[in-house]
């Protein structure tokens, strides 16, 4: 049915549930960037307060208490790495899947996911064991290893989704105009797979980028990330809801931003693939 | 001269044998078509030639050298493929042009090479277009261009009309057969329309089930198929086959014993038609048997009439001229039998008497 000759009582509707979901995922989020800005003491007062005078105050603290800067570069710097490296993993498995499959490709890439299934903490202790023989314990090598591993069956499936939608044909019709392997990825593959590639690349970052359970678990001081940031203000002494959300908001603040940004492409990626 | 010789080619898929030691000779600037119905292998014949599947025994020669193992990029051939398979991202003119950067030729060639092949095909006005905002013909004549402005060893062409429209179908085959003509260029050609195949060939090699059945030029295979299969794949409509059980008087008829399985196979226009109580036509034809028309199918040109006859046999009649029979009508079916052809319980034909004066016959042709 074409959406213009909804009733317009109907369409209202649907405009307004689509506001109210929109509110009911955004609400958390803009709460904690609204306590980010109170006082301890009007972060905890019941009713909650809408209307306040805002305050730095929080910010200032977290600066003083912890070195932002340090962790920032951590989060970025294992993120980026995981993703690039990530990618230059994925992508020629997926090609291969896509292009060359044989009959047990749909079950190694079930195989794969299935690794996703499993709860992280199962494999925590082997894995904390692995770092520590390897003397890379609060490294950020170990929490690259780690996001690359984690993150690679989701990106071999995304981009053997995306690579599947280029008709082969194309492919060998590079290679009957001579293209070696190189100039058939370079010059057919990667623009047809830009899109995805970017999506893939852009998820994968997001997902690295919030990572807490082996941030928390292999890293500390040196090599911890936003994330262990965060929890740093869950103490025994008790939460400060203020200050805690104040160190959240510095954490996400860049991944939003930045999301924000490509935007397009994400949603582009995400939902078309087709390059028929 | 050989240019192109295929040795003994096999094919392997699982335990799927699809084709089966295929030996081919292919001369310099021949149009060759390779024909059979769907699964017999033509289009994989096509791709080993192409290198676009590895061979799995035999070899390939080429000009003089063994490319039996050689990639499809360093074989100098040209393939247009079924789906067109252009560059989506790519204008027509960087279509046209990829193979030639690819080899680093000039820009100033690019362009003249280019813009020539665009002329030929009626594309000038499109180069900045991308794939996307053109017509399925447009396409289809892209992907041809992109194969002739590398004037490449060997045309491949893989079913490339089917598709287009009925319409333009026919004009693209005529733009295919003028292209051959002005160009020169050794090509092979697959298809399953043997209309396509017997317009556009040189020679025609028919394809089944990974073999060769027959190999010659259009009329040899129509007026002398080696078996039934071929016999009956050559021509439209198809050549009647009637077993020999179901005409009794066939042996007296040709003058030759008829094994009791063996069939008869007469061409459409070798078949005519008076109605019951007149005396047969004009010619050495001979009143056989009696039937009943069952279908009439004018076509303007010529008119196709099916009938069934009195011993259970249904066979179709070719005439140029219009037809006052209508559907129910007795008819007495009159044959040439010079143009008769026999085949034994396997399908293979029987060379019948007349078999000389044929072969002489398609050799003037």
């Amino acid at each position: 049915m074409n959406p213009n000759k909804l009733p317009l009582m109907l369409h209202a509707l649907r405009a307004l549930s689509a506001w109210l979901v929109t509110l009911l995922l955004f609400f958390p989020l803009g709460w904690l960037v609204l306590t980010a800005f109170k006082t301890e003491l009007q972060a905890i007062s019941v009713p909650p307060l809408l209307f306040f005078t805002p305050t730095l105050e929080n910010f200032a603290i977290v600066q003083e208490r912890s070195d932002y800067m340090l962790y920032a570069k951590n989060s970025l710097i294992t993120s980026v790495i995981s993703t690039a490296l990530g990618l230059a993993l994925a992508f020629p498995a997926a090609y291969s899947m896509a292009f060359f499959k044989s009959k047990h490709t749909k079950n190694m890439l079930m195989w794969m996911l299935s690794t996703k299934m499993m709860p992280a903490v199962g494999a925590l202790v082997p894995i904390y064991v692995l770092a520590q023989t390897a003397g890379l314990l609060d490294s950020r090598t170990a929490l690259v290893i780690v996001f690359t591993l984690s993150n690679l069956p989701i990106m071999v499936w995304m981009l053997y989704s995306y690579l599947k939608e280029i008709p082969v044909e194309i492919l060998e019709a590079s290679r009957m105009d001579g293209a070696t392997l190189w100039q058939e990825f370079r010059h057919v593959l990667l623009p047809l797979t830009m899109g995805g590639l970017a999506a893939t690349g852009l998820l994968c970052l997001v997902l690295s980028w919030n990572e807490a359970f082996w941030s928390l678990n292999l890293s500390a001081a040196k090599a911890g990330t936003l994330a262990t940031l965060i929890a740093s203000y869950s103490s025994p002494e008790g939460l400060f809801w203020a200050m805690l959300s104040a160190a959240s908001f510095m954490a996400i603040a860049p991944i939003v931003v930045f999301g924000w940004f490509c935007q397009k492409q994400l949603v582009q990626g995400l939902t078309f693939g087709a390059v028929k | 001269m050989a240019y192109l010789k295929l040795n003994g080619v096999e094919k392997t898929f699982g335990a799927n044998r699809v084709v089966k030691g295929i030996d081919l000779t292919i001369h310099r600037g021949e149009f060759v078509v390779f024909v059979g119905p769907s699964g017999c292998g033509k289009s994989t014949l096509l791709r080993l030639i192409a290198g676009l599947e590895p061979i799995d025994g035999g070899s390939i020669e080429l000009d003089g050298c063994d490319i039996t193992h050689l990639p499809a990029s360093k074989r100098d051939l040209a393939m247009v493929f079924q789906s067109y398979a252009l560059y989506p991202h790519m204008s027509v003119f960087e279509n046209m042009s990829f193979a030639l950067k690819l080899a680093k030729t000039d820009a100033t060639v690019i362009n003249e090479k280019v813009s020539r092949a665009a002329k030929i095909l009626n594309l000038t006005d499109y180069l900045t277009r991308t794939p996307k905002e053109l017509s399925g013909g447009q396409r289809q004549r892209v992907a041809i261009g992109r194969a002739i402005v590398r004037a490449p060893k060997v045309f491949l062409f893989d079913e490339p009309l089917s598709n287009l429209d009925a319409a333009l179908r026919g004009q693209t085959r005529i733009e295919i057969a003028k292209l051959h003509r002005d160009l020169g260029a050794t090509t092979i050609y697959v298809t399953h329309d043997q209309v396509e195949a017997m317009t556009l060939a040189d020679r025609v090699v028919v394809l089944r089930d990974g073999q060769i059945e027959q190999v010659g030029t259009p009329l040899e295979l129509y007026d002398s198929p080696v078996n039934q299969f071929v016999a009956q794949f050559i021509g439209t409509p198809q050549m009647n086959v009637i077993p020999a059980a179901q005409w009794p008087t066939l042996s007296s008829v040709l003058g030759q014993a008829v094994p009791a399985l063996g069939f008869v196979g007469l061409r459409p226009e070798s078949v005519s038609l008076h109605p019951t109580g007149q005396s047969a036509g004009v010619g050495a034809g001979l009143d056989l048997m009696q039937g009943t028309v069952e279908l009439i199918e004018a076509l303007g040109a010529e008119t196709l009439i099916y009938v069934a006859t009195d011993h259970g046999a249904m066979l179709v009649a070719r005439q140029n001229t219009r037809s006052g029979l209508r559907a129910g009508d007795r008819v007495g079916l009159a044959i040439d039998t010079s143009s008769a052809h026999l085949f034994d319980a396997q399908g293979r034909v029987i060379h019948t008497a007349d078999e000389p004066a044929r072969l002489a016959r398609s050799a003037l042709q």
